[in-house]
């Protein structure tokens, strides 16, 4: 068999875009639709890790608990045809959601629960003197998480943050299934109409691991500059997870 | 460092060495399958009811049978019992497995196309896929002109979205495409309201709406967007493997078999349910059997 790379300078039939376009265009769809699900599970995994570890709210640790379990115990494909098909059943008005709403909100809700366990468990590794003494200097509970509890937590979980990072970046791929025209979608259309897949699929394969990479560098770069002197003495800074 | 420069090397050169040993496969499919004894099938696990699986392992079809007939005379051509061996296929997969060796004659649901001929060849015609519309019946939809501005689902991986791409720029109505991720999935937006059409090779409609709940809900209209030629795939430059294959459906065609075998599958009930996917042979498919030919989709688009 031969190479055929000039395969991405072809039209695709719709006058004017070639598939190497096609395929930048399909790059920003997964950037975005990563980028934005990252974002809900950062603000949903913080605020239902830390709900996780109230001491004396016996409610909201119930709330988050269920949330966690329900989330992260679903296959995430299963999830998104739940949203996009079962809800619009029993709510006839989500059928007017865009599709591209429902994919970030279903993969950042699902990578919400693994990084709300995250948050949980950076919060437990912290002595329990940490807690007392912020409370004892007088701040609320809500402060000495604020300023105490969770600024420690997220350094001590940077590490399985940036393997989650690259985790919802390659699950983004299933918002193929709910029709964002993102690089997994590219790949599976355009090697049928090009019918040079084994080329197609290589370039896509590089984009997914450039950006991959780049993700891992971003937070190993995050990690070296949060870092706090004397903090973190065991911890070093590899970052590679 | 040492470590890392060896993974880009292995990762280089598995990238160049693999496609040397798949080109480098003979071509004689004949003399490999006589020494063998055995001949391996590409078949489909759901192309309508050209290709389909029943389940443990058992895979059956239009394609299927033909195929059968053609391996039939491969074992008189080789003067040997052959053993059948099935191996499921996928669009992604079924060019590189035709062309690696894996797979010796591929019995699916492949368009004939230009540029697939310059990786693999294809035996004689025996069905021609028409591109339809499926909407709901109640719809009031006739014609592909009354969908401008409207939700069409189509399937991702298939020719109908470029089809419909390329009848966008010609007539300048715009669709809203929504992609299902498999036909089933297609079919459900159609069902579920998200979709006012579902535009798709008509026996895929077809089948979709007699596996439907409520058949009657769903019907075929409007034009014919498309038309492809549909063969079965063999290995590219090994004439004796394709004069076999392209003998079988001659002879089949001279004794009037093929638009029996037709009719058994695609308008008698067929299993595993005993639905029938109601669906007569098109003018296309019927010219196409009066002048058996091995045409590329390109020269159908011409006329």
């Amino acid at each position: 068999m031969t190479w055929d790379w000039q395969v991405f300078l072809n039209d695709d039939g719709s006058g004017g875009r070639t598939y190497l376009q096609w395929m930048v265009d399909a790059w920003g769809w997964t950037l975005a639709v990563a980028g934005c699900a990252w974002v809900v599970a950062l603000l949903m995994g913080a605020l239902m890790g830390t709900l996780r570890t109230l001491p004396h709210s016996p409610w909201l640790r119930g709330l988050a608990t269920c949330w966690v379990e329900l989330f992260r115990n679903i296959p995430v494909l299963v999830q998104l045809f739940l949203w996009y098909f079962v809800v619009p059943k029993l709510v006839p008005a989500a059928q007017g959601i865009p599709s591209f709403v429902l994919v970030v909100l279903g993969l950042g809700f699902f990578t919400s629960a693994r990084i709300a366990e995250q948050v949980r468990a950076g919060i437990q590794s912290l002595p329990r003197g940490q807690m007392d003494a912020a409370l004892a200097m007088g701040l609320t509970t809500a402060q000495s998480y604020r300023y105490v509890l969770l600024p420690m937590a997220f350094r001590i979980i940077l590490p399985p943050l940036t393997s989650e990072a690259m985790s919802l970046l390659k699950n983004s791929s299933v918002a193929f299934a709910v029709s964002i025209s993102e690089l997994t979608m590219f790949a599976m259309q355009a090697q049928e109409e090009t019918s040079r897949g084994i080329e197609i699929y290589i370039a896509v394969t590089a984009l997914y691991a450039l950006s991959a990479l780049v993700v891992n560098r971003a937070m190993v770069w995050i990690e070296r500059r949060v870092q706090l002197p004397g903090t973190m003495a065991t911890h070093s800074a590899g970052g590679r997870s | 460092m040492k470590n890392r420069l060896f993974v880009y090397a292995a990762v280089a050169a598995a990238t160049t060495v693999i496609p040397l040993v798949a080109g480098a496969q003979a071509t004689d499919t004949l003399a490999k399958v006589k020494s063998a004894g055995s001949i391996t099938m590409g078949v489909r696990d759901s192309s309508g009811a050209l290709s389909y699986t029943l389940g443990d392992g058992k895979y059956v079809g239009y394609h299927i049978e033909i195929c059968q007939r053609i391996v039939a005379n491969i074992e008189k051509a080789v003067g040997k019992k052959l053993e059948i061996k099935y191996q499921p296929v996928t669009s992604q997969n079924r060019i590189p497995l035709v062309q690696n060796g894996t797979v010796d004659i591929e019995c699916g649901s492949t368009t004939n196309n230009a540029t697939r001929q310059k990786d693999v060849a294809f035996a004689l015609t025996t069905y021609v896929e028409e591109v339809r519309i499926a909407v709901r019946t109640n719809s009031n939809i006739t014609s592909i002109k009354q969908l401008d501005g409207k939700n069409l689902a189509t399937t991702t991986g298939t020719t109908s979205v470029q089809t419909l791409r390329k009848h966008e720029r010609a007539t300048g109505v715009d669709f809203k495409e929504v992609f299902g991720k498999d036909h089933a999935d297609s079919f459900l937006l159609l069902e579920s309201g998200r979709a006012e059409a579902f535009v798709m090779d008509g026996q895929i409609l077809a089948g979709n709406i007699a596996t439907s709940k409520n058949p009657t809900d769903f019907h075929i209209v409007g034009e014919v967007l498309n038309v492809e030629p549909i063969a079965i795939m063999v290995r590219k430059d090994d004439p004796a493997m394709k004069k076999v294959a392209d003998d079988t459906i001659r002879e089949l065609q001279k004794s009037g078999e093929l638009p029996k075998l037709y009719d058994k599958w695609f308008v008698q009930p067929i299993p595993p349910k005993n639905t029938r996917i109601g669906l007569a042979a098109s003018e296309a498919t019927k010219a196409a059997w009066a002048n058996l030919n091995d045409k590329p989709m390109e020269d159908y688009a011409k006329k």
